[in-house]
């Protein structure tokens, strides 16, 4: 999984009948310490995420075990708004 | 499989109900010399590594098989603590440079003691 920051939300009429009601995010990946990292992506939001919050991302098939995305067209899906990171010191 | 040093764990309280009780760790690939490489990664935890321990990890939908048949939504899990490992770090072709001979030294250390 990965860190991210949710920066933006993503509005869809035209797709997949599996992904209608589902909200879609735009994330940015970042590492323990903040920083931003990497290039932006989509995912379906299945715990109520919001702009601006910290959160975990599974991607790939393991994006379809998250809460209700069975057999739904996703491959990455924001399972976790982090609290906090604890990264050992030095690292 | 890949090697990687735990440097941190993650905290969540707002998450996919089958993500309930799972440890998160911060994961950093690293190269046979013990060297990082790539990017950070969040995994679960399935043998109970801690931070400062080196761990062998899966990527992809395998990364949820030790919670079966619990629907774990990960993609990254730790699976193994490593004592130790050893590279033979001779050169695929040329002749041993001091470089090579200092990563041999290093790779074949045994891990640091966990805390």
């Amino acid at each position: 999984m990965i860190l991210a920051r949710v920066v933006g939300t993503v509005v869809a009429t035209r797709k997949d009948p599996r992904l209608v009601s589902n909200k879609l995010l735009v994330a940015r990946p970042m590492d323990p310490h903040g920083k931003a990292e990497g290039n932006y992506l989509v995912a379906v939001d299945t715990v109520d995420a919001g702009v601006g919050e910290t959160v975990l991302i599974v991607s790939g098939s393991s994006a379809r075990m998250a809460a209700g995305m069975k057999d739904c067209p996703v491959d990455a899906a924001i399972v976790g708004i982090v609290d906090h990171v604890e990264v050992a010191a030095g690292d | 499989m890949q090697l990687a040093k735990v440097i941190g764990n993650v905290v969540v309280t707002r998450k996919d109900e089958n993500l309930t009780g799972v440890t998160l760790l911060v994961l950093q690939p690293i190269a046979a010399d013990g060297s990082n490489i790539g990017r950070t990664l969040v995994a679960v935890d399935s043998v109970g590594a801690g931070v400062g321990e080196t761990v062998f990890f899966v990527r992809g939908k395998e990364a949820s098989f030790p919670f079966h048949p619990t629907e774990v939504p990960a993609d990254a899990g730790v699976v193994g603590i490593v004592d130790c490992w050893h590279v033979d770090a001779r050169p695929e072709r040329g002749p041993a440079d001091a470089a090579s001979a200092r990563r041999s030294l290093q790779a074949s250390r045994p891990v640091a003691e966990p805390r």
